[in-house]
């Protein structure tokens, strides 16, 4: 019963009401402890398993175990380093990402357009951070995804100057970092770590946080290099999986728009889908959205505001600077911005990508 | 959308009543002050985080500098000024988010604070039932722009939607603006100076009254609009209400919908069915006093209807109106009809199968269009008898529990 009697503070109430009626009710409260799930704390090395599922708001990243050096991060056993092919924009940030699956849990993998479901007890960590003026990597911020019996909990994390470790940061901060551009020019940005519910803002379906990142797909990067394959050998992954095609990256060989719905899929569409933060746009932007309007070809705005630019549509076929998507994409201002959260300069690629797509656009165009 | 309930498989009357009373117990609650003073913004937006249900978060008397926006995520949460002038939000600075507030949970209460220069909207709530909003002022201090936010007040994709006694001014789309909702009451509340002063936008079930709506471009609008999630906007009575002076030019950003709202619009319907627009005081809206009209641009949407059917106009006191129509076409209508058109204007689509009607004593134009997306210049304009109207939708109620958090 340990991982069904997680008590965290904002879930007491709850839990505290459940126990309650399970006193008064002994007979249907589950018997004994004998089908818990039993430890793998000897397969998961140093990560802690408690402070995952049981912490609460754990106010330090070293509590995790998730790291077997911190300064270097170094993953622990059984932490794996993963990429994706599209990747969310984050002000030039370079980002490491590692994935922990508690041993012998399963990881569904049916629907190739969702993230791939991983177990209570799996944890997703992505580090945030630049290069710096030597070339060596320093890190900004690690954000967590738990997955506890609660469901997913994000917790931001901002790292001390003498990298020794990173502490909780609930609230969010905003701060000057020195960036690296990709011309290797360095620039000073007002960086956004977000708080605890902006981290809900994007990670967000029907309202429960959810991870963004790992689709099956977006993880095949069909380069030989064999990400999928040291996954599924790690553990992560199941061995066998669905027919996955590649969702390509931004600088692919692959078809223009199949490298703009994939941009707009990983930067877009964890806010724009029918069950996002951003439903209520009707505007809809995954990899696999058919419905020309809805994709934003002749659609006209709702709720933009100034967000406009005095534009119509938020696709104008062939004519990418009458576009809201490309107003709002090269705009830093909030309530013109968009993303709305976690930029902070534009992404001149991406915005280079989705114009020649909209540009090569004819005025009945479909999605394809 | 409520987000987890916790009924029991095994609910019996025995659980239950062991559970009411420590659902109610105050004992649990706690209040948690924030002051008006440095590091407002990490410290207002942990008392946001860690806040647990029952919980009442006080914000301390003076200005709140804020740099980003803030979020409640938690639900059953109160947060609670000095009031609309001793308490206020400044996102003047603001350098992230789309809004100054957003509540994602169910059962909050928002009372007694003012907003200030968010850089997009105000406060947005989205799917959050049961949502409170009391006493609350949302400003653009430099008066009605281009660069202000759009909404004001913002719930959207919500149930049970109370908004009173609120105070919006300068937002460059609507005022107070609730979308893709259900069950509805803004009441005792002003808007001026916005595009639009109330919008109900593509929702069922809303009673709009005893506000007041004065030097907006456009008092009250009740629309609905195509490829939305929700959509079918019906049911909705807009009553007592103060409806004047709407003579703000519009600066709307142009390719939002508001942006062909005409200046001098009292109430406008847009493809709304079963809407009462009755015991409204109007007075000096110069392109009328009630518009009714289709949905006028083209769409791509086999499930939207675009036509305005079963709307009753009844018992209004009118004021001068009619007399510089700001739509296409409106100046020479007006030639044609003498000098003004007629304070209560449809387009006349679908003619008497339509139902709109009027008993007011003053004239009432039917454009006789066919299509809502003809133009007025090919209007065949008449006259339309005044008619005995019946009211029949029913009032609006709140659940009890959120009128009792305003007594």
């Amino acid at each position: 019963m340990a991982r069904n009697s997680v008590i965290t503070k904002s879930f007491a109430r709850t839990v505290m009401l459940a126990s309650l009626v399970m006193m008064a009710l002994p007979a249907l409260s589950g018997g004994d402890d004998s089908d818990a799930p039993q430890s793998s704390a000897t397969n998961s090395q140093s990560v802690n398993e408690e402070a995952i599922l049981n912490g609460g708001y754990v106010r330090n990243l070293s509590e995790f175990g998730l790291f077997a050096d911190l300064t270097a991060l170094e993953p622990a056993n059984n932490v794996h380093p993963y990429a994706l092919n599209a990747a969310l924009f984050s002000d030039y940030a370079q980002k490491k990402r590692l994935i922990y699956v508690p041993a012998g849990s399963d990881v569904g993998v049916d629907d190739i357009n969702a993230v791939v479901q991983l177990p209570v007890g799996s944890v997703l960590v992505k580090t945030f951070g630049y290069p710096d003026a030597e070339g060596v990597y320093k890190p900004v911020e690690t954000r967590l995804l738990l997955h506890r019996a609660e469901g997913w909990v994000a917790l931001p994390y901002i790292w001390n100057e003498d990298r020794s470790d990173a502490k909780l940061a609930l609230g969010g901060r905003r701060m000057m970092v020195d960036a690296t551009l990709p011309d290797g020019s360095r620039q000073q940005i007002s960086y956004a770590v977000p708080n605890k519910n902006q981290c809900k803002g994007c990670h967000s379906l029907d309202n429960i946080v959810t991870p963004i990142g790992p689709k099956l797909r977006n993880l095949n990067n069909g380069d030989g290099s064999g990400q999928i394959a040291r996954l599924q050998k790690a553990g992560v992954l199941p061995d066998i999986l669905p027919d996955h095609p590649v969702m390509p990256a931004i600088d692919a060989q692959a078809p223009l728009a199949d490298r703009a719905r994939a941009y707009l899929d990983i930067n877009c569409s964890h806010c724009h889908n029918r069950k996002g933060p951003a439903s209520n746009s009707g505007l809809f932007l995954t990899y696999q959205e058919d419905n020309a309007v809805a994709l934003g070809i002749g659609k006209r705005p709702v709720a933009a505001g100034r967000g406009s630019g005095g534009r119509d549509f938020a696709i104008a076929p062939g004519h990418a600077d009458q576009s809201i998507m490309l107003y709002r994409m090269g705009s830093i201002e909030p309530g013109i911005a968009m993303p709305e959260l976690g930029r902070n300069v534009n992404d001149e690629a991406g915005l280079a990508l989705i114009g020649a797509w909209i540009d090569a656009m004819d005025s009945s165009a479909k999605p394809e | 959308m409520v987000k987890f309930s916790f009924v029991p498989s095994f609910g019996t009357v025995f659980a239950v009543a062991l559970a009411a009373p420590i659902m109610a117990s105050p004992a649990m609650a706690k209040t948690i002050n924030v002051a008006a003073e440095d590091g407002a913004q990490e410290r207002l937006q942990e008392a946001l985080i860690l806040a647990e249900t029952g919980d009442e978060i006080i914000l301390g008397k003076g200005t709140f500098v804020l740099s980003d926006g803030l979020s409640l995520d938690v639900d059953g949460v109160t947060v609670r000024g000095a009031g609309p002038d001793a308490t206020v939000l400044d996102f003047t600075g603001q350098q992230g988010s789309g809004e100054g507030l957003l509540v994602t949970s169910d059962n909050v209460m928002l009372r007694d604070f003012a907003l200030i220069n968010t850089k997009g909207d105000g406060i947005k709530s989205k799917g959050a039932d049961n949502i409170v909003y009391y006493n609350l002022r949302v400003e653009w201090t430099g008066g009605p722009k281009t660069s202000n936010g759009a909404y004001g007040i913002y719930p959207v994709e919500s149930e049970n939607v109370l908004v009173d006694k609120a105070v919006v001014i300068g937002a460059s789309d609507a005022g107070i603006y609730v979308g893709q909702s259900r069950n509805i009451i803004v009441r005792n509340s002003t808007a001026s100076y916005n595009v639009a002063g109330i919008e109900i936008e593509n929702s069922f079930d809303a009673d709009v009254h005893s506000n007041i709506a004065m030097h907006n471009t456009g008092g009250i609008l009740v629309f609905d609009l195509p490829n939305l999630p929700q959509q079918g906007g019906h049911n909705v009575r807009v009553f007592s209400n103060r409806v004047t002076d709407n003579d703000t030019p519009n600066f709307a950003p142009a390719g939002n919908i508001v942006a062909s709202v005409p200046m001098g619009s009292g109430v406008m319907v847009i493809a709304n069915r079963d809407v009462e627009i009755f015991g409204n005081v109007f007075d000096n809206n110069s392109s009328a006093n009630v518009i009714v009209v289709g949905y006028q641009q083209k769409f791509d949407d086999p499930n939207y209807q675009p036509v305005a059917r079963n709307v009753r106009v009844d018992q209004n006191k009118h004021g001068k109106a009619g007399y510089a129509p700001a739509f296409p076409g409106g100046a020479q209508l007006a030639a044609a009809l003498g000098g003004a058109v007629p304070p209560i204007i449809w387009d006349g689509v679908e003619g008497e199968a339509a139902n709109v009607n009027s008993s007011d004593p003053v004239p009432f134009l039917s454009l006789g269009l066919t299509t809502s997306s003809q133009p007025v210049s090919e209007a065949q304009p008449f006259m339309v008898a005044a008619s005995k109207v019946t009211l029949n939708l029913p009032a609006i109620t709140m659940p009890e529990a959120m009128e009792a958090k305003i007594r």
